[in-house]
């Protein structure tokens, strides 16, 4: 499923807004998610999980072409947890598809 | 600070002026569509922001930690996420301006 699958569905899924409102909406709210861990901040969403940054410390890199050392500084990836909710719907998301 | 669904919600409402019961309907059904998908085993790709995946894990042997007890673990399906690398490279961004 991409971005414009899940505004496609969300627009069907209720009938206050227009298209162009949810598509505006689903692109606001990635876009906060993304603000919110440049800035350094988590996420916390009940039942879906959590974004938080992980520190990856500084290191000493090679350029794979010429086999050159390269000083890489320490820098900040995103990481994501996922919920109770979410880990078991998707565990069971398998085990319904072993028994079919 | 943390980003929460009640904060996503208010700042759809101040910045896309959707009426609260709108915005917090839309917030709500955005991760829950995700939810579903990822639990009917389909892959999420958002663009500028990440894609989630779903791994199947083979059952292994493990081990109560407080009691060196040996236990399987099972077979089951994870979420996984990898940030596109936009979002990745606004994160290491804000990761340079704390270290001046």
């Amino acid at each position: 499923m991409t971005k414009s699958d899940l505004i496609e569905i969300l627009a069907q899924r209720q009938n206050q807004l227009s298209s162009k409102d949810v598509e505006f909406a689903v692109k606001n709210v990635i876009e906060q998610m993304s603000q919110a861990l440049a800035n350094g901040e988590r996420i916390e969403i009940r039942g879906f999980g959590s974004f938080s940054l992980h520190y990856r410390p500084p290191r000493v890199g090679r350029n794979p072409k010429t086999g050159e050392s390269v000083e890489l500084t320490g820098k900040h990836v995103p990481h994501f947890k996922a919920g109770k909710e979410l880990r078991e719907r998707v565990n069971n998301g398998l085990h319904i598809s072993i028994d079919e | 600070m943390t980003l929460t669904k009640a904060d996503i919600t208010e700042r759809l409402f101040e910045e896309l002026g959707l009426n609260k019961r709108e915005a917090k309907e839309i917030v709500e059904m955005f991760f829950e569509e995700i939810r579903a998908a990822l639990a009917d085993g389909d892959q999420i790709k958002l663009s500028g922001f990440g894609n989630f995946n779903l791994r199947d894990k083979k059952s292994r042997p493990g081990r109560n930690p407080k009691t060196g007890e040996e236990i399987p673990i099972s077979a089951r399906r994870v979420v996984t996420f990898h940030p596109g690398q936009k979002l990745k490279s606004r994160v290491e961004l804000y990761a340079g301006n704390k270290e001046q």
